[in-house]
């Protein structure tokens, strides 16, 4: 049995990518992910955020989810920067296939196309999908 | 743990965070405050106020390193920092005045 700390990870920086699949509501992955984006802020890690598939509506402008019961919750990600994660992704494909453009989003992204952003994913030490 | 105010009793979690953020009033406010033994001054309404406006504006109540960025940039450094932050509220700033404002704890707060 070793004795050394299971979270020794002290001055570690590791990079983590939270990558999000699905529509924003109907499901509870969107809302938790971005609350587990914001807690993982606090750890000081290299933190980036994906959107691909239907992912993509997460950050779209204009939810009312009223309707459905739920808090529109998209406002959360235009504090992202003020917890110093400034890097988000669209992937390209995802974002055209769904007649969306860069200037649909609540929040200024990065669109790449896939190929790049499985060049991204695969740097990463973790990878957070829901 | 309800406060009742005004005859009204409003309903909190069991760590005295409003179940209905929609109830606040200024003086829900100042009974929070009073059971939370903090004597409200215009430097503490200003914070409570100011998160109100964060969460308006994001829909979360913001860490508190967030926090202090945040009025760092509105009201300059003498009032954006931990120290200042920490006399207004000795119980952790983001805990006590995002109860006091009548918002959710803290995403992040561990």
């Amino acid at each position: 049995m070793s004795e050394e700390p299971v979270f020794d990870t002290q001055g570690v920086v590791r990079k983590f990518m939270f990558v999000n699949r699905k529509a924003p509501y109907g499901t509870i992955y969107a809302l938790e992910i971005l609350e587990s984006v914001l807690i993982s802020a606090a750890f000081e890690q290299d933190i980036s955020v994906a959107f691909l598939d239907d992912g993509v509506f997460q950050i779209k402008k204009g939810h009312d989810p009223k309707d459905l019961g739920m808090k529109n919750f998209s406002p959360t990600y235009r504090a992202l920067g003020g917890y110093d994660i400034e890097k988000l992704y669209v992937e390209k494909e995802s974002m055209e296939a769904r007649g969306l453009g860069p200037d649909d989003f609540v929040v200024k992204v990065q669109v790449v196309p896939a190929a790049e952003l499985s060049k991204l994913m695969a740097e990463q030490d973790v990878l957070i999908t829901g | 743990m309800p406060y009742t105010v005004n005859g009204n009793t409003i309903e909190t979690d069991e760590e005295g965070y409003l179940m209905d953020l929609s109830l606040w009033t200024q003086d829900i406010a100042a009974a929070i405050a009073a059971a939370e033994n903090v004597d409200m001054t215009d430097e503490h309404w200003q914070v409570v106020n100011f998160l109100r406006e964060y969460y308006n504006e994001y829909q979360i109540a913001p860490a508190i390193r967030v926090l202090t960025k945040a009025m760092k940039e509105k009201f300059g450094a003498e009032k954006g920092n931990n120290k200042y932050l920490y006399d207004l509220f000795p119980y952790g700033p983001a805990k006590q005045a995002c109860k006091i404002a009548g918002l959710p704890k803290p995403t992040g707060c561990v």
